[in-house]
């Protein structure tokens, strides 16, 4: 097992992980732990606000960048690691 | 003067044999001899063939699409090595806070007020001082019908009644005026919309009768009536239905009333409603529970309220004019004591003794059943002691009673959308109780203003769930917007009412 497979396995045994997906700079999916169709939604619909809040926070202040986001839903918690190349997506009931 | 005259013999040859002698003269004629041949054909070689298709693979359904070795990405892995402290910090911190609980967004503005959307009126109804029965959304939700007839008067009478209906979503509704009105032979007691087909109403009369209405009809709604035949009821007709019946889910007219029948009718395309199946109740068949010891009388239970289990398409309820309140069963297979009706055609249809159980009995006449649509096991029943009952199906004293009035309830109903359920009573007050929430005291009061006479019919909108009519007897119809709070289901609410039948039942 690669050492990519080794880190998303290691995150999706966290408590309340319901999946995770990386996605590259176009919003893509390249690995994922859900079912096709749900990751072609998450993907394609975080990608596009991840770079509407990375473009929110720059142009508030120019020297500033997104680090991370954080969206808190009824059922879920959803986090996005953003960067140049990739994207980090994981999805978590934070209650269960 | 006379001398012998020798004559000469005259002599005449004969010439039979001359005449018969013809000249005979043969030929003969022949045909050239029929040329024939037979040859026969036939095809050796036969083929077959088939085809068929396999269930399309979807592009997204391949998984081959995304987990491919990807560890030949640059950069993934350095990614995936820089981000992993901060995304696992983050899920074990979210895994033990507890900052959002008990936080509710409210994102809608929320209702506060409970307000009289509409008050629907047909005058000469009015006028003759007629009662609204019965109220049927239909299953789009925006058409309300409602019937008119008589509850108070138990004579047989031969006045005519109506059936109106409104379509709340038409611009330029006019309350003073129905969309449609329909005339019926006697008082209707009982109606119901298709659940499916949104113009078609099934109507129960007071003359026993049965019919189906197709209100898209302008000239002559009327689609399929029993008529008066044998076989049909001969006593008002309280409750009508739409029964789903086999494997294809036909819907059938299920009709009940004071003569103790429950029948079954197919739409026939003749315009006549054919009997498909029957059941009857009758005292004698009636398990009685461990409580009742009274004498067994005979005769029939008349039914005045009946409902369907949402939950199981084989179990109904019944209520009667003596207070019993039964569990019956569709499949049952026991025949009733009592004659085979015949239909009009001849055919026998053997009536069926359904009663499975028996709960407590009320002292009076129940005339409002109602099963949750969250809880298999909960009903609610109410009658003429002004109490409404929350019952489990498995057993047959009630959970609960709610003390609604000091007088009659004549309609309970849950609601579609919470365990609130809510009751009018006599002087037209509808009230809303939270059963979740335990309390025996009503969370809500709606006051009508209709002269403090009753209402006698309530429905929510299958659809929009907010939506509350109450027909009333001074003949006129109240659609109530009811408030966020009443139509909310919080969180729990099913859990809550879980935890009642399972506690209480013990």
């Amino acid at each position: 097992m690669s050492e990519v497979e080794e880190t998303l396995k290691r995150i999706q045994t966290h408590k309340g992980v319901i999946g995770t997906i990386v996605a590259n700079a176009e919003g893509i999916p390249i690995r994922t732990t859900l079912d096709n169709s749900t990751t072609v939604q998450y993907a394609g619909l975080l990608h596009q606000l991840t770079m509407k809040a990375r473009s929110t926070v720059r142009d508030i202040d120019p020297q500033n960048d997104l680090t991370f986001l954080r969206i808190r839903s009824k059922k879920h918690e959803i986090m996005v690691a953003p960067e140049k190349e990739y994207l980090l997506i994981v999805i978590q009931n934070p209650s269960e | 003067m006379f001398t012998d005259e020798t004559l000469e013999a005259v002599g005449a040859e004969s010439s039979w044999r001359k005449t018969q002698q013809f000249e005979y003269d043969s030929r003969g004629c022949q045909t050239l001899p029929l040329e024939m041949a037979e040859s026969g054909v036939q095809a050796r070689h036969r083929s077959d063939c088939g085809t068929q298709t396999d269930p399309g693979v979807h592009p997204a359904d391949s998984p081959s699409l995304v987990n491919e070795d990807v560890s030949d990405l640059p950069g993934l892995q350095e990614f995936l090595q820089r981000v992993e402290d901060t995304v696992v910090r983050e899920l074990a911190k979210n895994a033990r806070s507890h900052a959002f609980d008990g936080f509710q967004v409210n994102w809608e503005e929320r209702d506060q007020t409970v307000s009289c959307v509409h008050r629907l009126q047909y005058r000469e109804a009015q006028e003759r001082g007629l009662h609204v029965t019965c109220l049927s959304w239909n299953c789009t939700g925006s058409v309300i019908a409602c019937s008119f007839g008589r509850v108070d008067d138990g004579d047989w009478s031969t006045e005519k009644a109506f059936v109106c209906t409104w379509n709340l979503q038409r611009r330029g509704l006019d309350p003073g005026r129905p969309d449609v009105v329909i005339d019926a032979s006697a008082a209707v007691m009982s109606l119901a919309f298709h659940p499916t087909r949104p113009s078609l109403i099934a109507g129960g009369l007071y003359s026993g009768e049965v019919v189906v209405w197709d209100s898209s009809r302008s000239q002559d709604p009327l689609l399929a009536q029993t008529g008066m035949s044998e076989d049909t009821h001969r006593d008002p007709v309280y409750q009508v239905r739409w029964l789903p019946v086999g494997r294809r889910a036909e819907q059938v007219v299920l009709s009940a009333g004071t003569g103790g029948r429950v029948l079954l009718w197919n739409l026939g395309e003749d315009g006549r409603l054919k009997l498909s199946d029957g059941y009857a109740l009758l005292c004698q068949q009636v398990p009685h529970s461990g409580t009742l010891s009274k004498a067994r009388s005979s005769g029939c239970v008349g039914v005045t309220s009946l409902t369907l289990s949402p939950w199981d398409p084989d179990v109904f309820l019944v209520g009667s004019e003596g207070g019993l309140v039964l569990k019956c069963s569709f499949s049952a297979p026991t025949p009733a004591a009592m004659a085979t009706t015949a239909t009009s055609e001849g055919e026998g249809v053997t009536l069926r003794a359904p009663a499975r159980f028996s709960f407590t009995p009320r002292c009076g006449p129940v005339h409002t059943l109602h099963c949750s649509p969250f809880h298999r096991n909960l009903f609610l029943s109410g009658g003429t002691d002004g109490l409404a009952h929350l019952h489990s199906l498995l057993q047959p004293d009630p959970l609960l009673s709610l003390r609604v009035c000091d007088a009659y309830i004549f309609s309970l109903r849950w609601s579609p959308t919470s365990s609130a359920c809510a009751g009018p009573h006599t002087s037209g007050t509808v009230l809303i109780f939270d059963l979740g929430r335990r309390s025996l005291r009503q969370v809500a009061t709606i006051d009508q203003t209709t002269g403090g006479r009753p209402a006698y019919c309530l429905e929510f909108n299958p659809q929009q769930t907010d939506l509350l009519a109450t027909g009333n007897a001074d003949g006129s119809v109240s659609i109530w917007h009811l408030s966020t709070e009443l139509t909310e289901q919080g969180s729990r609410e099913v859990a809550q009412l879980e935890q009642l039948a399972n506690e209480l039942a013990e």
